[in-house]
C-alpha cells in the first residue's frame, strides 16, 4: 500500500493541516508520498520532506498551481494516481473544494472528514453534524479521503524524505483567481490554535466583540472564534465562524463567552479538551458541554479574567 | 460580446441578452428538517427517518433562491430543479418551484443514492438540457458529504466554484467570491460551470400561497437511472451508525479568581 498525501501550503511553508493528514495516513500503515504542488514552491516541499512518517515528497511546480484551482490540481493529482491505494487531503476549504473533483475523475466514492481509521478501507465519520457516527467500508480500488484534522494528533518533525520533481500538467484555462482578501492577524489559526476565545451575540456590538475578547485572546496566545449569531449580527467576518457552518475545532482550551450553544456551534468545537463557558443566562445550553462555567455577565467578568491570567 | 457596433443603448442590451442565453439547473435534496434532533436507530443501521419531518436542505433552498433571482435579473432564462431519489422528493421540487423554479424532473429510485451516482445522473442530465450553470447546495445536511458539485464539474469537465458567497454573470463568465479558510477568494469561471452555494449567498423567500398553487400546475417529469444509462450502485458500505459519546457537564465556578485556579491547577491548560 502507498498513500498519496496532497499538502495543504502557501509555497512558503506547509499548513498545519497537512501534518495532521499525514498522522492519518500513518494510521492507515504503508508507505506514504506527499504531493505539493504550487508556484515556487521549494520550501515548503523541503518543510514536507521533513515530517516523520513520509518517504517521499513529490514536487509540480508551475505558475498555473498558484491559485491551487481545483480544475488544475485535480487534473495532476489524476495523472500521478496510478499505484496509490489511498489520496488523502485535509478537509479544509481547499481539501474539500480539489477531492470530489479527483474521486469523480477516479470513478470512485469519496470519503468525507474521516475521524478514525478501523483499517485501510473501513473508517469512521461524522454525519448530522457530528449528531450520529457512520462507519462506513469502501470497496473502492483507491480510497479518496479527506481528513478532519482535529481528529488526529499532527507527525513530529525530523524525518528526511526524498525530493522528487514531477512535471505539471497542462493549465485547463477554465478558471482564474480575480483576488483573494484574507483576514490578517498575528494571532493563531483557528483550525491550529491550543486556546481559542470564541464570542456570541452576548457581546452585543463588533466593537464589544475586539474591546472584550481581544485582550484576553493576547493573554493567552488563543485564536478568535465566534458564533454564528455573531457573525449574521456583523460582529465580526465569517472566517471567524465555529460550527456546523463554519469551521470544525478541537483546541486544549475552548473558552464561549455570551454564546447560548446552539447545536449547531456545539458540532463545530464540542471535541476540544476543556470547555469554559460564560453566560449570564443560567439555562445556556452552553453549560451542558462545558468542563467549567461562569454565570455572570461577560462585561464584567472578562476583563477581569485577561487580568488573571496575565 | 458585442455583435456589432451600434450606438443605440437598447440594441447594445438586445445584443448582450441574445448571448446571455443562460439555462439553470439546480439540484435538489430531501433530508430531514434541520430543526429534528436526530436519533440513531437502537440497531445501528442508520437514523430513526419514521414519522420525521422532512424538508429541502438549506444550502440548496440557498441555490434555488440564487437561481431565481438571476432569473429575475434577465441574467437566466429558465431554472430547472431536479431531486434524486423516493417518490416523496415530488414535495422538494414543488418547494423550489414554490420558490420559482420554472419545471422539475424528479429522477426516480429507492436505492441508496451516493454523491458520485448522484453526481452521474446529474450529468445525464445535463447531457440532455444543456443548462450553462449548475447551482448546487454546497452540502446536504444529512450525510454532509460536501462532493456532489464538485464531482458533477469533474464529469461534465467544467469549472467548479465551491463555497459561494456572491455570484455575478457577464460576457459567459461567472465571477465567485467563495468562502475559504482566513477569508474569501473571487474566481472567474467559464460557463458552462457549476457553482457551490454557502450559507451567505443569499436569504430565500418564503414561498407564498399562491406561488405553492402555482408550483403545484408547473410541469414535472420523472425519469429513472436507468432512462439515463446510470449506474447507481453504492461504492460505501454503512458498517453501522452509532451515537457519538456524549460530554457532560461540568461544574460551575463561582467567580474568576476560581475559575483561573481550576485552569491552571486541575485542568492545566493555562
Amino acid at each position: 500500500m502507498t498513500i498519496l498525501v496532497i499538502a495543504e501550503h502557501d509555497n512558503l511553508s506547509l499548513k498545519a493541516a497537512t501534518l495532521n493528514t499525514v498522522a492519518a495516513a500513518v494510521k492507515i500503515g504503508g508507505e506514504i508520498d506527499v504531493l505539493v504542488a504550487g508556484t515556487d514552491c521549494g520550501a515548503a516541499a523541503s518543510e514536507a520532506a521533513q515530517l516523520q512518517g513520509v518517504a517521499r515528497v513529490k514536487v509540480a511546480d508551475a505558475a498555473h498551481y498558484a491559485a491551487q484551482t481545483a480544475e488544475n490540481l485535480g487534473a495532476l493529482i489524476v495523472a500521478n494516481a496510478a499505484g496509490y491505494s489511498h489520496i488523502l487531503a485535509p478537509a479544509t476549504t481547499c481539501g474539500k473544494n480539489l477531492l470530489p473533483r479527483v474521486a469523480a475523475l477516479l470513478d470512485v466514492a469519496q470519503i468525507s472528514e474521516i475521524t478514525a481509521v478501523e483499517s485501510a478501507d473501513t473508517f469512521v465519520r461524522p454525519i448530522y453534524a457530528g449528531n450520529a457516527l457512520a462507519t462506513v467500508r469502501s470497496a473502492d480500488p483507491v480510497k479518496v479521503i479527506t481528513v478532519r484534522t482535529t481528529a488526529f494528533d499532527p507527525v513530529a518533525t525530523g524525518g528526511s524524505a526524498a525530493i522528487e520533481n514531477i512535471s505539471a500538467t497542462a493549465d485547463s484555462g477554465l478558471s482564474q483567481l480575480q483576488s483573494r482578501e484574507l483576514t490578517k492577524s498575528e494571532r493563531p489559526e483557528l483550525g491550529a490554535a491550543k486556546v481559542i476565545v470564541s464570542g456570541g451575540r452576548g457581546l452585543g456590538s463588533g466593537d464589544n466583540f475586539h474591546h472584550l475578547l481581544e485582550p484576553l485572546a493576547d493573554k493567552l496566545g488563543a485564536a478568535l472564534g465566534a458564533s454564528r449569531a455573531a457573525v449574521d449580527a456583523g460582529f465580526v467576518p465569517n472566517d471567524y465562524q465555529v460550527g456546523q457552518t463554519g469551521k470544525i475545532v478541537a483546541p486544549q482550551l475552548y473558552i464561549a463567552v455570551g454564546i447560548s450553544g446552539a447545536i449547531q456551534h456545539l458540532a463545530g468545537m464540542k471535541d476540544s479538551k476543556v470547555i469554559v463557558a460564560i453566560n449570564k443566562d443560567p439555562d445556556a445550553p452552553i453549560f451542558q458541554v462545558a468542563d467549567y462555567g461562569l454565570v455572570a455577565d461577560l462585561f464584567e467578568v472578562v476583563p477581569q479574567l485577561a487580568e488573571a491570567v496575565g | 460580446m458585442l455583435g456589432r457596433l451600434s450606438n443605440s443603448t437598447s440594441e447594445i442590451i438586445e445584443t448582450t441578452e441574445k448571448e446571455m442565453f443562460v439555462k439553470i439547473l439546480v439540484p435538489v435534496k430531501r433530508v430531514i428538517d434541520y430543526n429534528v434532533k436526530v436519533r440513531v436507530k437502537a440497531d445501528g443501521t442508520g437514523v430513526d427517518l419514521a414519522n420525521v419531518k422532512m424538508s429541502m436542505n438549506p444550502f440548496d433552498e440557498i441555490a434555488v433562491e440564487e437561481a431565481v433571482r438571476l432569473r429575475e435579473a434577465g441574467t437566466a432564462t429558465e431554472v430547472i430543479a431536479v431531486s434524486c431519489g423516493l417518490a416523496a422528493c415530488q414535495e422538494t421540487l414543488r418547494t423550489a418551484m414554490a420558490i420559482g423554479a420554472d419545471r422539475g424532473i424528479l429522477v426516480e429510485s429507492d436505492a441508496d443514492l451516493q454523491p458520485l451516482a448522484v453526481a452521474k445522473l446529474l450529468k445525464a442530465l445535463c447531457d440532455r438540457e444543456q443548462p450553462q450553470l449548475v447551482i448546487c447546495g454546497k452540502q446536504a445536511i444529512d450525510d454532509d458529504a460536501n462532493q456532489t458539485a464538485q464531482m458533477l464539474a469533474a464529469l461534465t469537465g467544467w469549472s467548479q466554484a465551491t463555497f459561494a458567497s456572491k455570484v455575478v454573470i457577464a460576457d459567459g463568465k461567472a465571477n465567485v467570491t467563495r468562502e475559504i479558510d482566513g477569508g474569501l477568494e473571487t474566481l472567474q469561471v467559464a460557463l458552462p460551470a457549476v457553482i457551490s452555494a454557502d450559507l451567505r449567498l443569499n436569504e430565500p423567500r418564503y414561498a407564498t400561497l399562491p406561488n405553492i398553487m402555482k408550483a403545484k400546475k408547473k410541469p414535472l417529469d420523472t425519469v429513472t437511472p436507468a432512462d439515463l444509462g446510470v449506474d447507481v450502485a453504492p461504492r460505501l458500505a454503512t458498517v453501522k451508525v452509532s451515537e457519538p459519546s456524549g460530554r457532560s457537564a461540568g461544574i460551575k465556578v463561582a467567580d474568576v479568581a476560581e475559575l483561573v485556579n481550576k485552569l491552571r491547577n486541575e485542568a492545566k491548560v493555562i
